[in-house]
């Protein structure tokens, strides 16, 4: 029994250096130089660039305030990149419905200037829910479109060149079923800024 | 929810599809024969063994040596971990320079890691360096992960032996496990994910000047090699606090899709490859069909009760329901590009397995979605299950079922021709109801006393007791998921550790939970396997039970529930059910 268990111990102990130095040093390192080779832009966050300068990620949203921007949804973590928490709204928490009322009216105030059809009942739910990761970089394609009149608007656009623009920076379900669409919020409000700059 | 019903009608069909052809696989590697990755892999298995000391063709192992090669190994891998996770300043691959958090919270992740729970008391970007993630927590990813499988090995060996004492090797399994099956699928996973968008560098945070002038760091590191394994091996331990909702984790439909199926995958082959080494497949199918059966009951419930919305969406005068360019539902805690289908197909996968791994909020999730989680949980991660884990653990329900059934018709319950004594069913019994008690003790000191107080987030109210006895179902089940309002560790000052604390009785009482919900039963699981193994096989007669049809398949699933009903339904209805159906708000 004790000669046992000290056989056990000698090749618990080779098999957890060796273990660690395969599974934890080899195969992340290797994966990462593979990876830095082979998909570089993808590998290092999925930047976006305007004129040369990295303004973002593909992949995570930002904050956009005012009436000349597309907003992204409400974030619990200030649009975080780098501490991430769940807002854990509970389903019947009273603190809740009061943020969802004012988000309610906050959205419908800033775009019912443009969309005088616009109420309450028309505000698609992503826009006033909290995103999981706090930097959801999608919105919905109902919520794209609302906002779109206010940024046609202020923009001095036609309306069908924002709604082309907002296709245009829409991803897809992917493969044409999974998932859902969303509208890149970044990309979006760049080519808008691209095609009618603010002065 | 036309186009989520056949998302989620890929998704089983793909499942299903694979689970025959891995597995066979799974079975040529425990039946160590010769694979498709033999002449690559087998020079270094060979080395492995060379240095380990161990001659597997000629040590089999009874129950009790594999069981102290097991535990031995974990043990000395707990030490080692905690030992990474208290050494954070002295390391490499530490661009952000982390120093270590407080002990208790170490005490409690090395606890979570080793026994593939993942429960994260911490968050990853804002307390780990690169070198404690990648050589601390992701090489337990794949170590728990082949342990839990070789569990299973040695108790199907145990059920099929011919009057052996031998149910395998210990250090030959873990080899070969991590060498065959998770190692290669999690290079290949690592390199698709990455061309989909999840990152892997060892970067420092970019600082990022946004387009409205802003300022926005974004957290980097090794994602992806971390990532696949996370699911593959039913780990569920994200590099970034939101895990899998986390765009650098999980970027876009296909990846979920494809983490999705990575979660299941070896759970749901399995049963495969219990029936071919059995030499039955019909007694793996049943076993399957039982596990499938709960699975879609679950996902179709999460699904429609979150399509519906939540009282609090309904009061604040929100509209639920999906219009042209909308889902519709309960978007709080979602992510846009998932929406509700696959959010909520993931959060029954990452239940009914013992991964954890999240893409949504589970805190928000509206009362009766939320109930599906806690009911998954509550029949002890049988439905599919952790790697491994599952499958051991549904046989011990398989031999509870059989035993019952021989009551009923008044017969010496016997299963694949062994007789059922009353040693197996003592320890059938002691594995099968551990879990459950260690759940019901912990949570209930937490609730009953003030100690809990502290990790509370929703306060007195049902969201308030479901994030207590979810922490200690989910960490008594080595699942990990969380309504993650409960908490164990408070950081001030992210990110970074710098007057951080630990809430003691949370982190002690949760690891303590964990390595005793995970040892017991599996030493529970190979004294059965043992003892099977020894007992000669006798033919089927005319009154045995079978065990391979639709009755038996009824008689499981049944079972199943009843013990998991007993034990849980009156808690369950005091939490997320009377939230779901009473439509109350609270403070």
């Amino acid at each position: 029994m004790i000669t046992g268990l000290r056989r056990d111990l000698g090749t618990a102990v080779i098999a957890i250096v060796g273990m660690t130095v395969v599974l934890g040093l080899l195969y992340p390192l290797a994966i990462t130089g593979i990876s830095q080779v082979v998909f570089p832009g993808a590998a290092n966050g999925s930047k976006v660039s305007v004129d040369g300068k990295v303004v973002g990620s593909h992949l995570i949203g930002q904050e956009f305030k005012g009436k000349a921007w597309f907003h992204s949804r409400p974030s619990a973590t200030g649009y975080s990149g780098n501490v991430t928490f769940f807002g854990n709204a509970s389903p019947n928490s009273k603190e809740a419905r009061d943020e969802y009322r004012e988000e309610l009216a906050a959205y419908v105030r800033l775009n019912k200037p443009y969309d005088h059809s616009l109420t309450r009942a028309d505000v698609p739910v992503d826009a006033v829910t909290q995103s999981a990761s706090g930097v959801d970089p999608d919105i919905s394609e109902a919520n794209a479109a609302i906002q779109a009149h206010r940024i046609a608007a202020v923009r001095h656009l036609p309306l069908a060149k924002v709604e082309e623009l907002i296709s245009q920076n829409t991803d897809n379900r992917s493969l044409g079923v999974l998932g859902e669409p969303g509208v890149n919020v970044l990309e979006l409000n760049v080519a808008i800024d691209k095609e009618a700059p603010l002065k | 929810m036309l186009e989520g019903y056949l998302q989620i009608a890929i998704f089983v069909a793909v499942l299903v599809a694979l689970v025959k052809p891995v597995g066979i696989y799974l079975a040529r590697v425990f039946g160590n024969e010769r694979v498709v990755l033999t002449p690559v892999v087998g020079p270094v298995e060979r080395l492995a063994y060379r240095a380990f000391r161990v001659r597997p063709e000629a040590e089999g192992q009874d129950w009790k040596q594999y069981a102290r090669s097991l535990i031995v190994f974990s043990l000395l891998f707990w030490i080692v971990l905690y030992l990474i996770l208290r050494t954070q300043g002295l390391q490499p691959f530490n661009p952000q320079g982390f120093h270590s958090g407080p002990w208790d919270l170490s005490f409690n992740t090395a606890s979570s890691f080793i026994t593939n729970t993942n429960w994260q008391f911490y968050g990853g970007e804002t307390t780990l360096t690169y070198f404690a993630q990648m050589a601390g927590l992701a090489v337990q990813n794949f170590v728990s992960a082949a342990v839990g499988i070789a569990v299973v090995a040695a108790l199907i060996r145990g059920i099929v032996a011919r009057s052996g004492r031998s149910i395998g090797n210990f250090w030959q399994d873990v080899t070969r496990i991590l060498l065959y099956v998770l190692l290669p699928i999690s290079i290949v996973g690592a390199l698709f994910l990455v061309s989909q968008g999840v990152i892997q560098n060892l970067s420092n945070y970019s600082v990022i000047h946004t387009l409205t002038g802003g300022t926005q760091i974004l957290g980097q590191g090794p994602v992806a090699s971390q990532e696949v394994i996370k699911e593959l091996g039913t780990n569920g331990g994200g590099f970034f606090n939101v895990n899998s909702a986390y765009p650098f984790e999980n970027s876009s439909g296909l990846t979920n899709f494809v983490e999705m199926l990575l979660i299941l995958v070896i759970p749901a082959s399995l049963t495969y490859t219990y029936g071919r080494m059995v030499g039955s497949q019909r007694q793996g199918w049943a076993i399957f069909s039982a596990m499938f059966v709960l699975f879609i009951a679950g996902v179709v419930v999460v699904y429609m009760a979150e399509q519906h919305g939540t009282p609090v969406l309904h009061a604040a005068g929100v509209h639920t329901h999906a219009v042209a360019g909308s889902t519709g539902g309960n978007l709080e805690g979602k992510e846009q590009r998932f929406g509700i289908a696959d959010s909520s197909l993931w959060t029954a996968i990452t239940t009914v397995t013992s991964c954890g791994a999240v893409n949504a909020a589970f805190e928000s999730l509206s009362g009766i979605g939320g109930a599906v989680p806690f009911a998954n949980l509550g029949f002890s991660e049988v439905v599919f299950g952790g790697v491994g884990t599952g499958l051991y653990s549904m046989l011990l329900y398989v031999l509870l079922a059989v035993f019952i059934g021989g009551l009923m018709v008044g017969r010496t319950p016997e299963y694949l021709g062994k007789k059922i004594g009353a040693r197996e069913i003592k320890l059938v019994s002691l594995g099968v109801l551990f879990t459950p008690l260690a759940v019901l003790l912990s949570a209930g000191t937490a609730s009953a006393t003030t100690l809990g107080n502290r990790s509370l987030y929703a306060g007195f109210n049902p969201s308030g007791l479901s994030e207590t006895l979810y922490a200690y179902l989910s960490q008594a089940n080595n699942n990990g998921s969380a309504f993650a309002g409960y908490t164990g560790f408070i950081q001030p000052h992210a990110p970074g550790n710098v007057g951080a604390y630990g809430i003691t009785f949370a982190n002690l009482l949760g690891g303590a939970v964990m390595v005793l919900a995970r040892f017991a039963p599996i030493i529970f699981v190979l004294a059965v396997a043992g003892a099977l193994a020894g007992k000669k096989v006798a033919p089927a007669g005319l009154g045995t039970m079978r065990t391979d049809n639709p009755t038996f398949v009824f008689l499981l699933i049944g079972i199943v529930i009843l013990v998991g009903a007993l034990t849980f339904f009156p808690a369950i209805l005091l939490g997320p059910v009377s939230n779901g159906l009473s439509g109350r708000l609270f403070e």
